[in-house]
């Protein structure tokens, strides 16, 4: 029998429709992977494998009769920062210990509702702040890729460092993921799986532990563009219980994955073009042009001026409302609770225990940025420069651009415990250099495997969008996936 | 560290008048105050969640997940809570900001789970605005500065058990509207009066139930001392003060305070203080230096808050009449003073009432003779009672009755208190014809009874005769003898012209 786990999710849902194998099945086989590769990869951070074989079995009970949603028996994992109803939903913290709640997020309720088989809950950078997926309490998750001819360890990316080895590794058929300054496409870049954030306001985010209220979106980790398409596709929706959701319908994602790139226009931001950008990034970036024009393309070279000024001004927004958002965590109500001599002692003493170093950092930044005399200096300040990169894209989509490509990340994955990086957290800011313009706009963004560097690692390139044209993105991504001929499955060494 | 708050430009309003001053050892000194009230918003729900805002259910059973601020939850924001900002906007005559923001005011206290309250800071519902106050034969003008809508926390209670504090979060999140006055009262009266002017404006509008006991109407009390016309001083803020009695005290206190501060050559310093009311003095809370820093920012979780025109026009178009414009209409339309339309306006319901006893049984009685016996023998036993003339047994028709009875001179107004004391005391249901017919206190019109009794009464006193030719205005004196011996029955015109008539007076 083949392995059900190597399976992309659009040919494993059309071989339970067709009965080939059963839901229970496909659920054992991602089962007896994560069994077998978790201890050494780290990707999940709780399994639910009793849920999962239920959901599983009233998955083949639907199926049977012919029944059953989009995503029926379809088994994912789930970032950790999504609330799942009685199950571990601690954004991999320590202060969150123990917290098991007693709702369910709108994104994960809309999998169920398809029929989509929940197999446990991802390893995540802490509350989502991180690059490289070291930030969590539970450790790091160890990628399932390896530089060619070396043993070294190295980093998934971050912060959805867990959905991305799972989906990479076979640990699941599709993950969910978030984004709040590329931590859906820095991963997926980093282990050659496809990654989309879509607009902001797509996805609900009732339900989703906050990092950056106003950055944050939802989004899936997938092995190809037309299963990332299935996943969004389910989880996108309006929901009134997010104020800033929008109602719009979702479109069949999947339906515009072939729809091809004929007569579009792709934008070339010369700001992307960073000085030091290793020659392979600049040559992958060429390279996909070079596809898309094949397909009958046009190419335009744009600027989008503001683009120095993203990341400085992302790293005041994203840690301003983060310091605020985690102002819940003070030990009264739930999670850790660290007793002392008062109740000023009890929140210090807790807060310092429950959180890590990143996430004390930011705390610091933002509690810092918004306090008197500063606020305007840097809040303020941040918010103007966002909407003048938001004009950027408008002033480029207005002449004429209907998506932009650029490189996803500035380099390949690197290894875990970098020295250099943990010495300098500014240097693992800069991962971000060419996905947080994307999250400061609200726009859609995907990243596509496209090529790999010298020591056989994957390298992502990204597309940028319209708001709420995550329908082009899907097809230029296609494009490039289908160029690239590529197969960026790790080599199984765990 | 400049501390960074709303700037308020302070504009001085007021004329000083030497009979507000208050007398210090090295001279005069006029209190300036402005209020901040906060006004829980009458609605079903709170704020930004669907939980209930019933008051007195068990501890943390109108809480939702959204008030626990569990992990992921997101607020919502509840319309009925802007519609009741708005209206309340509209009785303030104040500035309609069809644009406004939910800012996060950062800090950490038990009872606020979120570790942050949603409240608006730089851009708030509604703006300036106005609240006329009566005192005495002035009316004065008091600024409204802005209102906007924040959560409420909830409550931390300490004296349950010897090491730990209990939280009830039923109240957290329920809608406050924040009131903020301009620094334009300058007298305890004037203060206490604002605050009663409010609550009955916000009473009559039903956008909240101004109940001070109950917590859901409170003030924070901002004071300073100056010389008469001169530079505004430093102020205090006295937090949480819970009845308007309380107000007036508290504002007494805390100028004399300041005054003897600085006759002693000390200088105020600017902090946060609380009224004791058992002491009846208030005390320091926190410094400027201890206060926080609140870390304001436009809550990511929300859009801004936006409306149309045509949303506030619905709301205009169906606000209740309020007191300013029913006084004037009672006083226009009624003939009463404008004293007794301020009496009769000071809550909803009893102007209702004084309109059913006008206008009972299908027939318009004069308003002033309405107001007068409400005002006075009906008022001195509703105030003895502590209750409003609605609350009583009293019926509108009973009242009427009454004033009908006179009107006809059937019974003098003497025996209207009389009549009016069985109905209290005796016969609460009775009918107030009826009771007159079966106890026989029907006026005495008839002069032939009341000519028997003057005559004995000329008999009887022949010194006063003597005295009453000398000096006509005597005939009070037999008047009220004659009026005594009939039981207050006669009709007091006609046993006047009698008594004229057999003294041979003009």
């Amino acid at each position: 029998m083949t392995d059900l786990t190597k399976l992309s999710l659009a040919d494993a849902s059309k071989g339970l429709k067709a009965k080939s194998f059963s839901a229970t099945e496909l659920t054992g086989a991602y089962l007896g992977a994560i069994e077998a590769a978790n201890g050494v990869l780290n990707a999940y951070v709780a399994v639910t494998a009793e849920q999962a074989t239920e959901m599983a079995k009233a998955s083949d009970e639907k199926l049977s009769k012919g029944e059953g949603g989009s995503l029926e028996g379809i088994p994912l994992g789930i970032k950790d920062l999504f609330a799942t109803k009685g199950v571990h939903t601690q954004a991999a913290s320590h202060i969150l210990d123990g917290f098991k709640p007693f709702y369910e997020s709108t994104v994960t309720s809309n999998l169920w509702r398809d029929g989509a088989v929940m197999l446990g809950k991802l390893n995540m950078d802490e509350f989502a702040m991180g690059s490289s997926n070291e930030t969590s309490y539970y450790g790091p998750v160890v990628s399932p890729f390896r530089a060619e001819g070396s043993n070294a360890q190295l980093v998934p990316g971050g912060s959805s460092g867990g959905s991305a080895a799972a989906v990479a590794a076979w640990l699941c058929a599709g993950a969910t993921a978030t984004d709040t300054g590329g931590s859906i496409r820095q991963p997926a870049a980093f282990t050659g799986t496809v990654g989309i954030k879509p607009t902001y306001g797509r996805c609900s985010r009732w339900g989703t532990v906050a990092f950056a209220s106003s950055l944050d979106q939802a989004g899936p980790i997938a092995r190809t563009v037309e299963d990332s398409a299935l996943l969004l596709r389910s989880m996108a929706g309006f929901d009134p219980k997010d104020s800033t959701s929008v109602d719009l319908p979702v479109p069949d994602f999947a339906a515009a994955v072939e729809r091809g790139v004929k007569g579009l226009c792709i934008g070339v931001p010369k700001e992307y073009r960073m000085e030091g950008m290793p020659a392979e990034i600049e040559k992958l970036w060429e390279q996909g042009l070079e596809w898309l024009r094949a397909e009958g393309a046009t190419v335009k070279d744009i600027s989008l001026p503001h683009t120095k000024y993203a990341l400085p001004a992302y790293y005041i927004v994203a840690p301003a409302e983060a310091s605020s958002n985690l102002a819940r965590y003070d030990g009264v109500k739930y999670g850790l609770r660290v007793s002392g001599k008062d109740i000023t002692d009890m929140y210090e003493l807790t807060r310092a225990a429950g959180f890590g170093r990143e996430v004390k950092r930011r705390i610091m930044i933002g509690t810092y940025v918004l306090s008197a005399g500063y606020f305007d200096a840097y809040y303020v300040k941040a918010q103007k420069v966002r909407t003048l990169i938001k004009r950027d894209f408008e002033d480029a989509f207005a002449a004429g651009v209907d998506a932009i490509l650029t490189p996803a990340t500035p380099s390949a994955a690197f290894g875990i415990g970098d020295e250099t990086l943990a010495a300098d957290p500014v240097k693992m800011y800069l991962n971000d250099v060419f996905t947080v313009t994307v999250n400061m706009a609200g726009l859609p963004g995907i990243a596509v495997p496209a090529g790999k560097d010298g020591q056989g690692l994957p390298l992502g390139l990204q597309l940028i969008g319209k708001p709420f044209d995550e329908e082009t993105l899907f097809a230029a991504a296609r494009v490039i996936e289908r160029s690239a001929a590529t197969d960026f499955s790790p080599t199984p060494w765990w | 560290m400049p501390f960074r708050e709303l700037t308020l430009t302070l504009i001085d309003t007021r004329t000083p008048d030497p009979k507000r001053f208050i007398s210090g050892s090295t001279g005069d000194w006029e209190v300036i105050i402005g209020m901040e009230v906060h006004a829980q918003v009458t609605s079903e729900s709170k704020l930004f969640s669907g939980s209930s805002t019933a008051f007195g259910n068990p501890p943390n059973s109108n809480v939702s997940f959204v008030d626990a601020a569990m992990p992921g939850m997101l607020p919502t924001i509840n319309e009925e809570c802007v519609r009741q900002a708005v209206r309340t906007g509209l009785g303030l005559k104040a500035v309609i900001n069809k644009r406004s923001v939910f800012d996060r005011k950062n800090y950490f206290y038990p009872d606020l789970p979120q570790g942050y309250q949603i409240s608006q800071f730089k851009d708030p519902i509604v703006g300036e605005g106005k609240v006329l106050l009566d005192m005495g034969e002035e009316t004065i003008e008091i600024g409204i500065e802005r209102l906007h809508l924040e959560q409420d926390a909830g409550k931390s209670i300490h004296d349950q058990h010897p090491s730990m504090s209990f939280v009830d979060l039923n109240r957290s999140g329920v809608a406050l509207m924040e009131i903020v006055s301009k620094p334009d009262l300058r007298s305890a009266d004037e203060a206490k009066a604002y605050l009663s002017k409010l609550r009955t404006i916000l009473r009559y509008l039903g956008t909240c139930d101004g109940n001070m006991e109950q917590g859901s109407m409170r003030a924070d009390v901002n004071v300073s001392v100056r010389r008469p016309g001169g530079e505004f001083g430093t102020r205090c803020e006295i937090k949480n003060v819970n009845s308007v009695r309380f107000a007036g005290q508290a504002i007494e206190y805390e100028a004399r305070r300041q005054i003897d501060i600085l006759e002693d050559g000390g200088t105020i310093d600017q902090e946060t203080r609380l009224f004791d009311p058992k002491l009846g003095e208030t005390r320091s809370m926190r410094s400027k230096e201890e206060a926080h820093d609140y870390r304001y920012f436009p809550d990511p979780d929300l859009l801004p808050l936006e409306f149309d025109d045509a949303f506030v026009a619905a709301l205009a178009e169906n606000l209740p009449e309020l007191p300013d414009e029913k006084k004037a209409r009672f006083v226009g339309d009624y003939g009463v003073t404008a004293y007794d339309a301020m009496v009769l306006t000071l809550d909803r319901e009893t102007a209702d009432y004084f309109e059913a006893v006008v206008a009972h049984g299908g027939r318009k009685r004069d308003g002033k003779a309405v107001a007068n016996l409400l005002n006075a023998d009906v008022a001195a036993y509703v105030n003895s009672q502590g209750l409003a003339v609605w609350e009583t047994h009293l019926q509108p028709s009973q009242i009427a009755g009454i004033v009908d009875l006179v009107a006809a001179g059937t019974i003098s107004s003497k025996i209207a208190k009389d009549l009016l004391q069985i109905i209290i005391a005796e016969e609460p249901e009775g009918e107030p014809s009826e009771i007159v017919e079966r106890r026989g206190m029907k006026q005495v019109t008839d002069l032939g009874a009341i000519e028997k009794v003057v005559d004995e009464i000329i008999a009887a006193n022949p010194d006063q005769v003597a005295k009453v030719q000398a000096k006509p205005t005597m005939i009070g004196w037999f008047v009220g003898q004659a009026m005594k011996a009939s039981g207050g029955k006669a009709n007091p015109q006609a046993l006047n012209e009698l008594m004229k008539k057999k003294l041979g007076i003009e």
